[in-house]
């Protein structure tokens, strides 16, 4: 193999180059020089770019309902995020920012589609927004905890987010569907990675076990809070948007039961909290978590980074 | 051959041994000269062996500590492209530090070992992780500056002459080009911002400079191990010669940014035909390699903490496994 010339050659591996082409953030995403997502995925800049042309436009509800799941996703993604660089094993640093790098992804794209019916964008509505305008569920808050706090949440997030988004890929509105097709496929992974967990912590030691426990006990009171109908998803479901939450009790109790059965441990014992973030009523975390993610871009208001 | 200066075949070796010894420097000194691959399984010299567990590992460890100043900014940045940028880069680097460990495992250390060494402080990893992150302009200065270097020192060692070293680098290589794309676009992008943003670039600039300049390592007069590695064909290029080709490229690059590099002695030797820069503070250096930089203490910390917190999943992952092996052979 011939060497100097080699080295430093742009094409290949080890490209220094900088594709000063399209080099900024602005514009459509094809401009972006990480763009690494294959095939035909749905990214956000896709949607941005359907907006931008006029060719979709949520309603009011819509939009609504697209500010909760982006927001569960991005207050989860906030917390996982935080483990990267701390997990128990390298390889855990990678699966749990993989899941939040999943997370952070759909709710991009579904604050891109609702910030359609006020004109706002991804960043206005995650960065501009004060904590009573958000409309993520009390599970996504939740303190990470131990590890296996963090995997008893995303064990729940992950059996309810397959659930949902498995009946959202036959949504009327075509963008809910398209996003949903593209989610369904990592949530069934997060549910595969945090039951295969659950086993784990459960079926170790006598100390995993016990956090297992313990960890559950602090996520579950949370957990009806994802299955409550309201005004806004009854006139959802009428129209095919989406179903109801309740609708997805049944399937959510069935798997996870398999799991927690096979681990052989109970449903923990504690009562429900009254949720009531889909309304904007959170609980004392969500103030921190916001102050953490909003403070520099608030400190340049009107900049683009 | 350098190489066989360093071989020593101790004397109790037995005859048919000592045989096997000489045939495996044979078939080594071969390859070498060949520019081909030594792979795990071939013989190879003792010190051969050492040097490349000492640098991978110290490159496995670099890419594990060069996470943290970066998954510093993960929760703050202020746009969720960014966000999302960030933190597929950083989990590049635990993908990087994965393969590096797999690599060096090859020759005999164990991952646990490794891991146990760095957080006992007997390991290095590279000194510029041990500077903190102070603004979010840093994440461009990183993935320009750094990764650049970074770039500079590794797309050789894609050819390194043991064979899982140069095969980690290639894909590695691969993923640094795309995060220095993404530093440079950070810095493009908050140049052309508000004048705070400019200026925050500008001072990141200013920081990370010189200490990516020392990333290369020592002058050539000053780099003892340099040679051999060059004789075995481990690296390829001097630390001054890759410093000074890494130059040329930010003196291009910095003019698109509409930033300056604080260097006022940078020129091209039309004589030499290279790249000259100013004075770098080697005593600095020195001191951040023996500990005494701003933040070492703290990320050997987070590092042991996350590790130890960690014990316990890992005693329960090890105990599962076992026991549903013992089901398995019971059934």
């Amino acid at each position: 193999m011939s060497t100097k010339d080699t080295d430093f050659a742009i094409e290949g591996h080890g490209d220094i180059s900088v594709g000063v082409h399209g080099a900024g953030a602005s514009g459509d995403g094809s401009a972006s020089a990480t763009r690494i997502t294959p095939g035909n995925a749905l990214r956000p800049e896709d949607i941005a770019l359907e907006i931008s042309r006029g060719q979709v436009k949520p309603s009011e509800d819509i939009a609504g309902f697209a500010l909760r799941l982006g927001d569960d996703g991005l207050i989860l993604a906030q917390r996982l995020g935080h483990w990267i660089s701390r997990a128990p094993e390298l390889e855990e640093d990678i699966a749990l920012g993989n899941i939040a790098l999943d997370q952070l992804g759909h709710a991009r794209s579904f604050l891109t589609y609702a910030g359609a019916a006020w004109d706002k964008s991804e960043d206005d509505l995650a960065y501009f927004r004060r904590e009573h305008e958000f409309r993520s569920a009390h599970l996504f808050e939740q303190p990470n905890g131990d590890f296996a706090v963090t995997i008893a949440r995303q064990f729940i997030v992950s059996f309810y987010q397959y659930e949902l988004y498995s009946r959202l890929v036959e949504s009327t509105d075509s963008t809910i569907a398209a996003i949903s097709a593209k989610a369904v496929k990592e949530v069934d992974y997060h549910r595969d990675h945090s039951a295969q967990w659950v086993l784990r912590l459960a079926g170790g030691t006598d100390e995993s076990r016990a956090r297992m426990i313990q960890g559950f006990k602090l996520v579950w009171p949370y957990v009806d809070e994802l299955f409550e109908d309201d005004e806004l998803t009854t006139r959802l479901s009428e129209s095919g948007v989406t179903v109801q939450p309740s609708s997805l009790r049944d399937e959510f109790d069935r798997l996870t039961g398999q799991i927690l059965a096979e681990a052989e441990l109970d449903i923990p014992g504690v009562p429900q909290a009254p949720g009531g973030g889909r309304r904007g009523k959170h609980s004392e975390f969500m103030g921190y978590i916001l102050a953490e993610m909003q403070v520099l871009a608030r400190e340049h208001p009107g900049a683009s980074w | 051959m350098a190489s066989q200066n360093l071989q020593s075949v101790p004397a109790e070796l037995s005859p048919e041994e000592q045989e096997r010894e000489a045939a495996g420097q044979a078939y080594f000194d071969r390859i070498i000269s060949e520019d081909s691959r030594i792979e795990p399984r071939d013989w190879m010299p003792a010190a051969y062996r050492k040097t490349l567990l000492r640098q991978i590992s110290q490159h496995a460890h670099s890419e594990i500590i060069g996470m943290q100043p970066e998954a510093n900014w993960i929760t703050r940045a202020p746009s969720l492209k960014r966000k999302s940028i960030l933190m597929a880069k950083v989990q590049d680097e635990a993908g990087h530090g994965l393969y590096l460990y797999s690599a060096a495992e090859t020759l005999g250390q164990s991952r646990d070992q490794m891991m146990e060494d760095l957080i006992a402080g007997k390991a290095r990893y590279s000194s510029i992780f041990n500077y903190p992150t102070i603004s979010w302009a840093d994440m461009g200065a990183i993935g320009w500056l750094v990764d650049g270097a970074a770039i500079c020192n590794q797309v050789p060692l894609c050819r390194a002459s043991y064979g899982p070293y140069g095969r980690a680098m290639v894909r590695i290589c691969k993923e640094e080009s795309f995060h220095q794309r993404q530093g440079f676009e950070i810095l493009l992008e908050l140049s052309n911002g508000t004048p705070a943003q400019k200026q925050m670039a500008q001072d990141a600039v200013n920081r990370w400079y010189a200490p990516s300049l020392m990333m290369f390592g020592p002058p050539d007069d000053d780099s003892p191990n340099s040679k051999q590695s060059m004789a075995w064909n481990i690296k390829r290029f001097s630390n001054d010669e890759l410093r000074s080709r890494f130059v040329g490229m930010m003196v291009e690059q910095v003019k698109v940014l509409g930033l300056t590099l604080p260097d006022k002695d940078i020129r091209f030797n039309e004589e030499t035909k290279k790249w000259e820069h100013g004075p770098l503070d080697w005593n600095e250096f020195k001191e951040v390699l023996a500990g005494r930089g701003p933040c070492n203490s703290q990320r050997i910390e987070r590092r042991r903490e996350a590790h130890e917190n960690g014990a316990w999943v890992r005693e329960a992952a090890v105990a599962y496994a076992r026991k549903q092996a013992e089901k398995v052979n019971a059934a």
